[in-house]
């Protein structure tokens, strides 16, 4: 669980730019720096397990301006949002905000990103949004089935994924055809909106 | 009483049988449900991991369309829509100039379905309409993470130990035990791309939910109701465990004690299926 040591390699920065912590600060409307490192954050993540760099270190990077250790980590992407460390946090630091913050920072900077079917994930189920204003399961699952090469990668496990589908569909669970509302328009201006 | 009625992607599909039992309810406790005409998407946490913007705009629309139903109440069943809707009437009212062609100065207000019944309609009107209490039925509620948190979003009171479902499941008649998982996270959307972090964490949800001698989870939720009943099979086959579980929606369960004839409809769409347990107990 606990980290390995993580060679540190810092993006050069021109002089003048601001700092990553700063950055951060800014997008995502907490104060970075407030942070004293108790690991309220960490020890309280469901899904620490699963991370790279633990929370309480992700921020402490950003701190230091540690760039590319943040963006390409696994933690950003296997963070599932629920937002326990953000509501324990004595300093009240979004450290949830802040793992969005860096997503976004890592699609930006495209940079190697540490879990990429994660995001091919929340690109696929985006696609659904933007054709139909809602999320289709059946086709959001076939497009990032799709997307991330699943289809190849685990032939066992999409046999396995196939009859749970299956058991579903039978369940009456499972749409086989899209629905489209009638303001799609609206949907697409939205999706414009954010440069998508 | 009317209200409207945002029920999100997921009631149309996998959590079919929540938005089922939602009706039948409603309707027995006299609650109009007016669904929102041609609502979206709330973007869930695919749009806030990938912009800001398209995040507060996709939950915003839902909202001023709300907003200009003249009903004063959004009842919202999922607990990631109802989040992300907060979060937008939250930038809305406190950021106005940055969505100024989103027009919302609070008209309607967003509220969870659980909360709504237990405090709008109130524990008593549900206790008038019970038929037959679900005695013998012991269970652990849990109520998951983003209908409370983050609090100063949700405004939820008692978000490290809610106790609103409890009650209402104690009104229903069943046995409920407490236990300190209520509000430990599943993995939410995690399940498709990294299931084997659901796995782990839902293992972890049945073993202390087992330790209490509950026989059944309810929840909330349906990313929460879907990762612990679809995959509960596949937990049993890693863990080398043989789990019974049923997890149950609250509706599901307000259904069956309020006499509903379709309980065995709705349930039946569960993959673990929860009528061997409802008829060892005599309730179906």
């Amino acid at each position: 669980m606990v980290a390995e040591a993580i060679e540190i390699k810092k993006i050069k920065r021109n002089k003048g730019e601001i700092s990553l912590a700063d950055l951060v600060t800014k997008e995502s409307g907490t104060e970075v720096y407030g942070c004293y490192q108790c690991q309220k954050c960490s020890t309280g993540c469901p899904t620490n397990f699963a991370m790279d760099i633990l929370p309480h270190q992700i921020v402490r990077m950003v701190q230091l301006g540690l760039e590319k250790d943040v963006l390409t980590s696994k933690t950003i992407w296997v963070c599932a949002s629920c937002y326990t460390c953000s509501t324990r946090c004595p300093n009240d630091i979004d450290i949830a905000y802040i793992m969005d913050a860096l997503k976004k920072m890592a699609l930006t900077h495209k940079v190697s990103l540490g879990e990429k079917d994660i995001s091919t994930f929340h690109s696929s189920f985006l696609s659904s949004i933007k054709e139909l204003g809602r999320v289709h399961e059946l086709g959001m699952v076939r497009q990032y089935k799709i997307r991330s090469g699943g289809i190849f990668k685990d032939i066992p496990a999409i046999i396995k994924e196939a009859k749970l589908g299956w058991r579903m569909f039978r369940k009456g669970k499972l749409r086989l055809s899209p629905l489209r509302i009638k303001g799609v328009k609206d949907i697409k201006e939205i999706f414009q909106r954010g440069n998508l | 009483m009317k209200v409207s009625y945002f029920p999100g992607c997921s009631l149309h599909g996998t959590a079919r049988e929540y938005g089922e039992s939602i009706e039948a309810v409603c309707k027995i406790l006299g609650i109009e449900l007016k669904e929102l005409d041609d609502w979206n998407c709330c973007g869930a946490s695919s749009a806030h991991s990938t912009n800001e913007e398209l995040a507060i705009a996709l939950a915003a629309r839902n909202l001023v369309m709300a907003g200009e139903s003249g009903l004063k109440d959004l009842i919202i069943p999922c607990a990631a829509c109802f989040q992300r809707t907060k979060v937008a009437e939250h930038t809305l009212l406190n950021n106005p100039d940055s969505y100024k062609d989103f027009a919302f100065k609070g008209e309607v207000k967003p509220k969870d379905l659980l909360s709504f019944i237990c405090e709008d309609i109130t524990f008593n009107v549900v206790k008038e309409r019970i038929r037959k209490p679900l005695t013998g039925l012991k269970a652990v509620c849990y109520y998951g993470c983003l209908t409370m948190r983050p609090p100063k979003i949700t405004g939820a009171k008692d978000y490290e130990n809610p106790q609103n479902m409890d009650h209402l499941m104690e009104i229903l008649g069943v046995e409920v035990y407490p236990w300190s998982y209520k509000t430990d996270c599943c993995g939410g959307s995690l399940v498709l791309t990294r299931p084997d972090i659901i796995r782990t964490l839902v293992n972890k949800l049945y073993e202390v939910a087992l330790e209490t001698g509950a026989e059944c989870i309810v929840t909330a939720c349906p990313l929460c109701q879907g990762n612990l009943d679809q995959r509960q099979e596949e937990i049993s086959r890693e863990f080398k465990k043989d789990y019974y579980l049923p997890i149950f929606y609250f509706t599901e369960l307000m259904g069956l004690a309020m006499g509903d004839s379709e309980v065995d409809k709705w349930v039946g769409r569960h993959l673990v299926d929860p009528r061997r347990l409802l008829k060892s107990k005599n309730l179906l």
